[in-house]
């Protein structure tokens, strides 16, 4: 069985955690016999060059790229489209990305029928324009391959439109991947209506929707008006071969609670503070940090001044590779009290540290991971609690350090992709 | 009488803090960007200060010592110029001799001691005092608050530490139609003088000079010569950093040329030149102003909501000064000489955000982006300083 993927980015180059579920799903198949041919954008262009065969389609409407990567033992293709979008990222990453790509004067790419399409480079605007293009362009693949794979799947709302179009031109069947909903990017009132719109497409026109936690489900379901019938949970795993803990020295005596993310309302990072302030008026022996970096920041900050607590809550700004290993094992609790979160992979990076970790039930991690200390994002008391119950009760701390430790070593892509293939069976 | 010209200029260079992040806690105790303070400090040596000496040692020998100035250098600003420019420090030493040059009091660390305790302002102001009798050979016996600062409580304490003369700004709001160009005492100890800037006149000088924008460019020593005979009152003090020269107002804007023909021209329409001191000595006051919430030279507010305006800012101050008692406790002269630089106003300074109208200015004074960083990377230092004091207990 083969499978035409349409995705947005893939590692080594991501910006957020859906190519990293990508690159899990794809090896996940492989293990489980299934082929895929993968679409993505490119923010960057010199994406595994040294790993790839690249075959110039010279006088061809779109410019494709087929690569065959030895890691997955041919099992995955990979077409590349040039493109400027990295829509998971933090704006002053895209425009530096941006910037970098003028600088190199590749502005414009040759994609679509024939037609040249200029890159502005703006975040807003050119993301719907680049939307459709993709939809073309992923049109145009699927006819070039149309004898070569059985199903269809697109990864999140970006690439909902090249999957309808790959549907509609070759009949095959559709799946849509629900990553996020514009339901835990903001409340209704500042949601953008294009891009609802289009996630609304998606899963009408889907044979199947694929969600990551039964909460999405749940979203897509009532907020979408999709059929249950058609709606399946296959929850996130995550890929931890290869990966080593890092040894840090610590230069802090005091135990250290953290949260790791992006600095938005969604995030619940100002439960998080209260909390703190909490725990703090109980014990002194404790820090907290907030690594990460969004448009609630200078808020968060302000809060953190006005409780009085600015000498034992630490920012630390947005923190990148290396250091989120560091700072993962320098902290003894890690905190998602995230509002409104479709999975949550950051628990169980902690976890794989040997961090016990609270996270909300409104997530779709607190539905897989047993050994995870949960609390409604709301109830701040149930939190400071919690919080101060893993920092005083080493019994307790080392419990859900060892077993959290050994739960998500468990989450696999391998049981997680099984699944997949048992929604893809059942439309072939 | 006469009218007097007073001339003061404030010599500052905060200790800047190196990007200190989270990581560093606990690890490592060197808190300061000694490259940045050593590059910029040099730069200003060659734009400025040395220049600006050079010009006011030949006026003072010119007009045979008719032509007075008088000078206010923090420690902060002293430690720096030994290190890195030694050969300012012995320009100041020539500009001491020739006795027509008076250098001011002030705290130490160009700190806001004076708002938070009054025992650390005490222990600054001796500090200082002694450390410019041992660096330049002259004692300060009239006193400026660190940004002007000033209030009828600091006016006792400063009585209380032997000063009979005093420097503030002539705050509108303090003023109301009453004239800076007056000598005045302070309501909650009448044998304090105070002498009030002149912020009209100073700031022509320190703000405006090289804005082509102004309606009153190009100023001519003449022109403004005019304008200080033209001036109601006994004394006209222009208050101002000393950095104007040459630094704020670049050398192409004419501002060396301004204060090479301004003395000559003063002299010679009749009106002399006085220091702090000796305008006390030889003017009356002629009344006395009540302070009760403090003023200082900064921003439109001429408040303290530049240092303690909003909540970040009161935050870090709050937890500074909340060692205070232990450190006396501890005596350790590492750590004294820590929390002295951690006291610079100018790191609170850097916090404020008052993006309109004045932000402008703060900026342009900043190394951090935004006054979240500079917020974020002083709390982390602080954060490591409490754990060594609290590691000597």
């Amino acid at each position: 069985m083969t499978v035409l993927m349409f995705g947005w980015e893939f590692p080594p180059h991501i910006a957020g955690g859906l190519g990293t579920a990508c690159e899990g799903i794809v090896k996940g198949l492989a293990h489980n016999g299934v082929k895929t041919l993968f679409v993505m954008p490119n923010a960057s262009g010199d994406e595994d060059q040294s790993a790839t065969t690249i075959l110039n389609a010279s006088d061809v409407a779109v410019q494709n790229v087929s690569t065959t990567v030895e890691e997955f033992i041919g099992k995955v293709k990979f077409y590349y489209v040039d493109s400027n979008i990295v829509p998971y990222v933090d704006p002053d990453e895209y425009f530096a990305a941006i910037e970098k790509m003028k600088a190199e004067g590749r502005s414009q790419t040759t994609v679509g029928f024939g037609q040249k399409f200029k890159f502005s480079g703006k975040y807003g605007a050119d993301l719907m324009e680049e939307v459709s293009r993709y939809a073309q362009v992923g049109g145009t693949i699927a006819m070039q391959h149309k004898d070569e794979f059985d199903v269809i799947h697109a990864h999140d709302w970006l690439t909902y439109l090249a999957g309808i179009a790959a549907k509609e031109l070759t009949g095959k069947p559709l799946v849509v991947h629900v990553h996020a909903t514009s339901y835990d990017r903001g409340d209704e009132k500042h949601m953008d209506s294009r891009v609802l719109d289009i996630e609304k497409r998606g899963m009408m026109a889907a044979d199947r929707v694929v969600t990551v936690s039964d909460l999405t489900r749940g979203i897509v379901i009532n907020k979408y008006g999709i059929d249950p019938a058609k709606v399946v949970t296959v929850h996130n795993a995550v890929d931890f071969s290869g990966r080593e803990n890092i040894e840090v020295e610590r230069g802090i005596k005091d135990k250290v609670v953290t949260f790791l993310g992006r600095i938005t309302f969604q995030k619940g990072p100002e439960y998080f503070i209260d909390a703190a302030a909490k725990v703090l008026k109980r014990t002194k022996g404790v820090r907290f940090v907030m690594a990460g970096s969004g448009d609630m920041m200078n808020r968060a900050i302000r809060q953190v001044a006005r409780l009085g607590i600015a000498d034992r809550f630490h920012f630390t700004g947005f923190l990148r590779g290396a250091d989120v290993q560091k700072m993962f094992a320098l902290s003894d609790v890690y905190i998602m009290p995230s509002v409104s979160e479709p999975f949550g992979i950051s628990p169980l990076e902690a976890m794989r540290t040997g961090v016990p970790s609270i996270i909300s039930h409104q997530s779709g991690a607190a539905e897989v991971l047993k050994y995870a200390l949960k609390v409604d994002f709301w109830d701040v008391d149930a939190l400071a609690d919690d919080i101060y119950a893993l920092v005083t009760y080493p019994a307790l701390a080392k419990f859900a350090s060892k077993q959290g430790y050994d739960e998500v070593n468990e989450l696999k892509w391998n049981g997680a992709t099984a699944k997949l293939k048992k929604v893809y069976e059942s439309l072939i | 009488m006469k009218k007097s010209i007073c001339l003061y200029f404030q010599v500052h260079q905060p200790t800047r803090l190196r990007q200190y992040r989270f990581f560093d806690i606990g690890k490592d105790s060197h808190y300061y960007d000694d490259f940045a303070n050593r590059t910029i400090l040099k730069r200003v040596a060659q734009k400025c200060y040395l220049p600006m000496n050079e010009l006011l040692l030949e006026a003072i020998q010119a007009n045979k010592g008719k032509f007075k100035v008088a000078f206010s250098i923090s420690g902060s600003a002293l430690e720096q110029l030994d290190r890195y420019a030694p050969e300012v420090l012995d320009s100041f030493r020539k500009l001491a001799a020739t006795g027509s040059v008076e250098f001011l009091a002030e705290t130490y660390y160009h700190s806001l001691a004076s708002l938070a305790s009054p025992s650390e302002f005490q222990h600054q102001v001796e500090k200082h005092k002694k450390h410019v009798q041992d660096t330049l050979g002259v004692t300060p016996t009239a006193f400026r608050n660190t940004e002007l600062i000033y209030s009828d409580s600091i006016a006792r304490q400063v009585y209380d530490l032997g000063f009979k003369t005093m420097l503030t700004e002539g705050a509108r709001h303090i003023m109301g139609w009453q004239s800076p160009n007056y000598i005045y005492t302070a309501e909650s100890q009448p044998k304090l003088k105070l002498l009030l800037r002149n912020y009209g006149m100073s700031d022509d000088l320190a703000f405006r000079f090289s804005d082509r924008g102004w309606n009153e460019w190009p100023l001519t020593a003449e022109k403004f010569t005019g304008w200080l005979s033209e001036a109601e009152g006994d004394i006209v003090n222009l208050f101002m950093d000393y950095e104007t020269f040459g630094e704020h107002q670049k050398a192409e804007s004419g501002i060396f040329d301004f204060m090479r023909a301004l003395p000559g021209m003063v002299l010679a329409a009749g009106m002399s030149f006085v220091t702090p001191s000796q305008a006390v000595k030889n003017i009356k006051p002629v009344a006395d102003l009540s302070v009760p919430d403090a003023i200082s030279w900064a921003d439109e507010e001429r408040d303290l909501s530049a240092w303690l305006g909003n909540e970040l800012q009161q935050e870090a101050y709050n937890k500074l000064y909340r060692q205070t008692e232990k450190l006396a406790l501890i005596g350790d002269p590492e750590l004294w000489a820590d929390f002295g630089h951690l006291q610079e106003s100018d790191h609170l300074y850097y916090m404020c955000t008052k993006f309109f109208s004045d932000g402008e200015i703060h900026k342009r004074f900043s190394p951090y982006a935004t006054p979240y960083e500079a917020f974020i990377n002083y709390m982390n230092v602080l954060s490591d300083f409490i754990i060594r004091i609290n590691g000597r207990q």
